[in-house]
């Protein structure tokens, strides 16, 4: 009895924790699928939002709602900017300088940040109530139910927006094939910089939603969340979306597993040891086909 | 006839290397022009400068009036010139239906829209049964297909078809080519590259010959069939 409780327990946390790696892991696959690029700064883009929605809550006296708004909005710019900046001029250039140029872009997020908020982490604002509900023996509280339903609203709407709107079809066919769908009279460069502002968007959404969840940020925060999701992303299949949000849960669920278990020491273990996993056994990921190579 | 797309002595390089080397061309209003040559001769690589994947280092391209050299390609389509690309190059994961929307993409008049799609069924049968396929799934004939419709969603005046023929049997090459005259007799013009000289020759009415980068041949599509040149370099004696 007690161990099927702590199973479906760490379930529960697992969940909730993984659909958070979801959210940031989307944006990394999205990034990926288009442009081929391993975006290394997106966990950084992702402390920023949860640094606009601490400011958001405590200087503007905002409730979470628009908080978390105002964070997608604004560093859904961010996110258009830096591709702007600092990936666009790199288009043609050999894939390696791009994914560098990636890691400096994430010192200088890091970095430019703690100048402007100081390292020190801050404390996350309560923003709902400290209430949990009893299933039976079990506890979720509310900040997981609300971390559970503001992920699958926001992944509801990405996915109406990829398969159903025209510029989410022009999305798959960009990430498809960029060449062709230029010929389909798509702006490959507008779908591009659009991809970024959604995928840091839902980073930020991340942000703001683990500040509630753990009660804590700091401008480093952003760097073990943006290797977790890129192993849920990896381990999904990169640049697959679906694949990218199943990563994520299995991710979460495993981590809070090995931490019920085991100890919270060997977390962080679990995670890079399933990304060695999978590259040995299926470099693809769960979701992918046989690598495509294009002639 | 008037003149609908007039290329100028151009020249295209694909970093170091010159791949065309000084092309002067054109097409007229209603015409199948093609251009045939060997492998590598630079058939492609004028296509895709043409539609704007490439751009041209020198020279001039002037399509209905108005200059499109190193004119971006997702502008060109609205200029009206539409590319079915070597390889068919078909949105493998996306369905039929979605395929053939996106072909769609530059246009916003719904009504015309379904019309357009009706038109393409009506031409391709096959498609219509297929339409909620993904397009990945299809036979090399009907992928070629799909991509002609796809090309002609966009209700282009000038049809670039680079290698039409490629890997399809005998059979399904004539009938893909019919329907290049089909479409041409309905008012699109049609600027085709192809190995297969024979069938090219056929149904064009004015030809160029390519090597390496330079036009060495040119004229009426029958005459260039007949002569002995063509015969010996390009329909197999």
């Amino acid at each position: 009895m007690d161990f099927t409780h702590l199973l479906v327990q760490q379930l529960i946390n697992g969940v909730s924790l993984g659909s958070i790696y979801a959210l940031i892991a989307l944006g990394y696959t999205m990034i990926y699928g288009i442009i081929k690029l391993i975006n290394f700064a997106h966990g950084d883009i992702y402390m920023v939002g949860a640094y606009i929605g601490f400011f958001a809550i405590t200087q503007a006296g905002m409730s979470i709602v628009p908080a978390l708004l105002v964070s997608m909005v604004v560093t859904g710019l961010l996110g258009m900017v830096v591709e702007k900046l600092a990936y666009k001029p790199l288009r043609h250039a050999p894939r390696i300088s791009i994914l560098i140029t990636a890691i400096g872009v994430s010192f200088f997020l890091e970095y430019t940040s703690m100048y402007f908020v100081t390292p020190t982490p801050r404390t996350f604002p309560a923003v709902i109530d400290n209430i949990s509900f009893n299933l039976g023996s079990f506890v979720i509280n509310g900040q997981q139910l609300m971390i559970l339903g503001i992920t699958v609203l926001l992944m509801a709407i990405l996915t109406f927006i990829v398969q159903k709107t025209k510029t989410g079809k022009a999305m798959r066919a960009a990430s498809f094939d960029t060449e062709t769908a230029q010929l389909m009279g798509i702006d490959s460069d507008r779908i591009i910089s659009l991809t970024f502002c959604i995928g840091s968007a839902l980073a930020a959404a991340a942000g703001v939603l683990v500040g509630i969840y753990y009660n804590t940020i700091d401008p480093l925060m952003g760097i073990m969340p943006g290797l977790k999701a890129f192993v849920a992303a990896v381990l999904g299949g990169i640049g697959i979306l679906p694949g990218a949000v199943a990563g994520g849960i299995i991710l979460g669920i495993i981590e809070a597993l090995v931490s019920g278990f085991l100890s919270s020491t060997f977390r962080d273990a679990a995670a890079f040891a399933i990304l060695i996993l999978v590259l040995l056994v299926k470099p693809s990921g769960l979701f992918g086909k046989n690598t495509r190579e294009k002639v | 006839m008037e003149t609908m797309l007039k290329i100028d002595n151009i020249h295209v390089y694909y970093g170091a290397i010159h791949a065309i080397k000084g092309i002067s061309l054109e097409v007229k209003q209603g015409e199948i022009v093609t251009l045939i040559g060997a492998n590598g001769a630079g058939k492609s690589t004028t296509l895709r400068t043409i539609s704007g994947l490439l751009k041209p280092k020198e020279g001039s391209i002037r399509f209905m009036e108005k200059d499109i050299a190193g004119v971006k390609a997702h502008q060109i389509v609205k200029e009206g010139i539409s590319q079915v690309p070597e390889g068919r190059r078909i949105f493998a994961e996306m369905s039929v239906l979605e395929n053939l929307e996106l072909g769609a993409f530059i246009r916003n008049d719904k009504d015309a829209i379904r019309e357009d799609m009706e038109m393409v069924f009506h031409r391709f049968p096959r498609l219509e049964e297929r339409k909620e396929q993904l397009a990945g799934t299809l036979s090399g004939g009907e992928q070629q297909m799909l991509a002609m419709g796809r090309a002609l969603m966009s209700r282009p005046k000038l049809l670039l078809l680079d290698e039409p023929s490629m890997g399809l049997a005998p059979l399904l090459i004539r009938e893909i080519f019919s329907i290049i005259q089909d479409i041409n007799k309905t008012g699109t013009t049609v600027l085709l590259v192809e190995q297969n000289a024979n069938m090219a020759l056929s149904i064009a009415h004015r030809a160029y010959v390519l090597e390496t980068g330079r036009i060495t041949l040119s004229g009426d599509a029958k005459e260039l069939a007949a002569s002995e040149e063509v015969r010996k370099a390009y329909l197999g004696g």
